[in-house]
């Protein structure tokens, strides 16, 4: 599994890759909290786990981004470990990290994942995830 | 953005020709050749492509500061007519919905207040909760915070932030219509619990800067501008409760728009009819978030008034205006010589209503609406005058516009030797992100003065004064 990012003019581009679909949806989440903090130094204290139904995996990806942003803000964490399964249109997720503390790095806050330059696709025998996140 | 692509209407307007068979609408780019040619192609792309969505009223339009975004360009403005099938798009309006500006005038002179410049910085970074991870002195039940969705700023101001005089200077008196909290999901509103009077992080700021210039002594008159004054500018929106409408509705109507038989040829154009089921919730839900924002930088306006009131017991702070530049609005406007009522997205666009217009408070009506346009923590900021020159949608720039992206500025930077630099030229920075600082270099930015420049030899509003940071608390 790999995280990366690539260019774009306002905001920043997370690609995520991995031997899976959900490798590279790991990967992807890795890519979108590492903008927000030294993700290295955040430690998997508490699981958070979410759901979803989706069938088509470009916008399932959007959805996991966008959700585990939203769990990240409601309850005042950030993440660090992430993993997630596919069954059919079910997504099941879980991301493992604490609340803030003062010596966590500030980086820049992620408002949301976007559909623009969204693709979820093989690329020979990794699967590789990207979008645009608005930061 | 290549030049030879575009046809020159005039010297700061531009079209695009359409192709053989491209079924769009005009597209309209203001700017000067350099603006233009230091554009990204993105912007192109993606103005084309807003031009190609259904009930487009006359062209869709970048402003002169305009830059790749996500679905729209930011710097897109573009007016849709509901009874002609016309759209709402949530990628048309951002995530961050109601971002804007509150700007306020003070009585205080730099010369007077220099000395105390740093212990004010300190008490400000102090007492504005900014930055990723920072939680607001502020939290809200569900009930009152269907209340904040329904009151906007006037909310604030019946609970002691700020005062009533502050209404008569923002948008829409402070509160929009037609907002619906239950079309808000509990998420959005869980999101929010925290965030209430925070000014969150990338690109927002709260800066002290003094009126340096004065281009337009009639309406700095009016605005209560003159040299040497300082005034503070408050930017950011409605926080995770906005994210989550724009993160909600996204996908809802990218669903929505298929359904519908919309070809979007970027699915973060996500649009539903105005009239339809998904673009009333959409409409329900953004207008809430507006009223959100609005409460918010009202809220913001009440900290920095009680910090300022700690360091300078006789200071006052009187709103200029508070507008916001991510939004939908429905409008009047005059399109092919008939009067139309429009669904008009700014997204990264900034309303500028000319002189005379009726919803300007009567202090401005002469002299056009104010309008800001934020610059970096390092350069600059204008503040304009609508101007009864503009000919799109009453809109125009909103800032400098990012000349390269936050990876390029993280490679080029480096946040402390950045705020350094930056106080040795008398500008004090206090943030808890450095790799904010160095994303945010006045260097990733466009030059603000030929953007301003640019805005009023366009006709798109009049310059009045120019703005320099003194200190910035960056989220």
């Amino acid at each position: 599994m790999s995280s990366s990012y690539f260019e774009h003019d306002a905001d920043i581009g997370i690609i995520g890759r991995g031997l899976t679909v959900e490798q590279s949806f790991e990967a992807a989440a890795h890519a979108v909290f590492a903008i927000i903090t030294h993700i290295e130094e955040v430690h998997p204290l508490t699981i958070v786990a979410v759901e979803f139904e989706e069938s088509d995996p470009e916008l399932a990806l959007v959805v996991w981004l966008n959700l585990l942003l939203g769990k990240a803000r409601e309850l005042g964490m950030v993440f660090s470990h992430f993993y997630i399964q596919r069954q059919g249109n079910y997504w099941h997720g879980k991301a493992a990290g604490e609340k803030w503390r003062e010596e966590l790095e500030r980086g820049v806050e992620v408002k949301g994942a976007t559909l623009t330059m969204l693709a979820v696709k093989p690329i020979g025998p990794i699967w590789e995830s990207r979008c645009v996140v608005d930061v | 953005m290549n030049i030879q692509s575009l046809l020159q209407l005039h010297p700061y307007l531009w079209t695009l020709p359409k192709t053989t068979g491209e079924k769009r609408a005009e597209v309209l780019l203001y700017g000067s050749e350099p603006l233009l040619a230091s554009m990204d192609d993105k912007v192109l792309e993606q103005i084309a492509n807003v031009a190609a969505l259904p009930g487009l009223a006359g062209a869709a339009m970048t402003m002169p500061d305009a830059h790749w975004g996500y679905g729209f360009p930011i710097g897109g403005v573009a007016a849709f007519d509901a009874a002609q099938g016309g759209i709402i798009s949530a990628g048309g309006v951002g995530f961050d919905i109601s971002c804007g500006i509150r700007c306020l005038r003070s009585n205080l002179n730099l010369h007077d207040a220099v000395a105390r410049f740093e212990r004010l910085a300190d008490r400000l970074f102090a007492t504005i909760p900014a930055g990723v991870g920072e939680e607001g002195h502020i939290h809200l039940n569900p009930q009152q915070l269907d209340q904040v969705l329904l009151g906007g700023a006037q909310w604030a101001v019946k609970q002691g932030y700020g005062n009533t005089a502050d209404l008569d200077y923002v948008e829409e008196n402070g509160c929009v219509g037609g907002a619906v909290p239950s079309n808000v999901s509990e998420l959005a509103k869980k999101r929010q619990r925290g965030e209430m009077g925070t000014l969150g992080s990338g690109n927002h700021y709260l800066e002290v800067q003094v009126v340096e210039h004065i281009y337009d002594q009639t309406a700095a008159l009016a605005f209560g501008l003159h040299e040497g004054q300082l005034v503070i500018s408050i930017h950011c929106g409605s926080r995770g409760l906005g994210h989550q409408i724009g993160t909600d509705y996204l996908v809802m109507l990218a669903k929505a728009a298929g359904r519908l038989g919309i070809h979007l040829p970027d699915r973060e154009l996500a649009c539903a009819p105005v009239k339809s089921p998904e673009g009333q919730q959409y409409l329900g839900a953004m207008n809430a978030a507006i009223n959100c924002a609005l409460a918010n930088r009202q809220i913001l306006t009440h900290l920095t008034r009680e910090t300022f009131a700690e360091v300078y017991p006789n200071a006052t702070l009187e709103t200029l205006f508070d507008i916001s530049h991510n939004t939908c609005k429905e409008e009047q406007h005059e399109v092919d010589g008939k009067t139309r009522w429009l669904h008009v997205h700014r997204k990264g666009a900034t309303r500028a209503f000319a002189p005379g217009h009726p919803r300007l408070p009567a202090r401005y009506r002469d002299v056009g609406q104010p309008v800001i346009i934020g610059g970096s923590m390092g350069t600059g900021s204008y503040i304009l005058a609508g101007a009864s020159t503009n000919q799109a949608f009453a809109s125009c720039s909103h800032g400098a516009g990012r000349a390269m992206s936050r990876n390029q500025a993280l490679k080029q930077w480096n946040g402390r030797t950045l705020i350094d630099d930056l106080k040795r030229q008398g500008i004090l920075i206090r943030t808890r992100s450095m790799r904010g600082a160095a994303e945010e270099a006045p260097g990733a930015y466009k030059d603000v003065d030929q953007v301003a420049e640019v805005t009023e030899q366009a006709g798109l509003a009049r310059r009045v004064a120019f703005l320099r940071p003194k200190v910035c608390i960056k989220g």
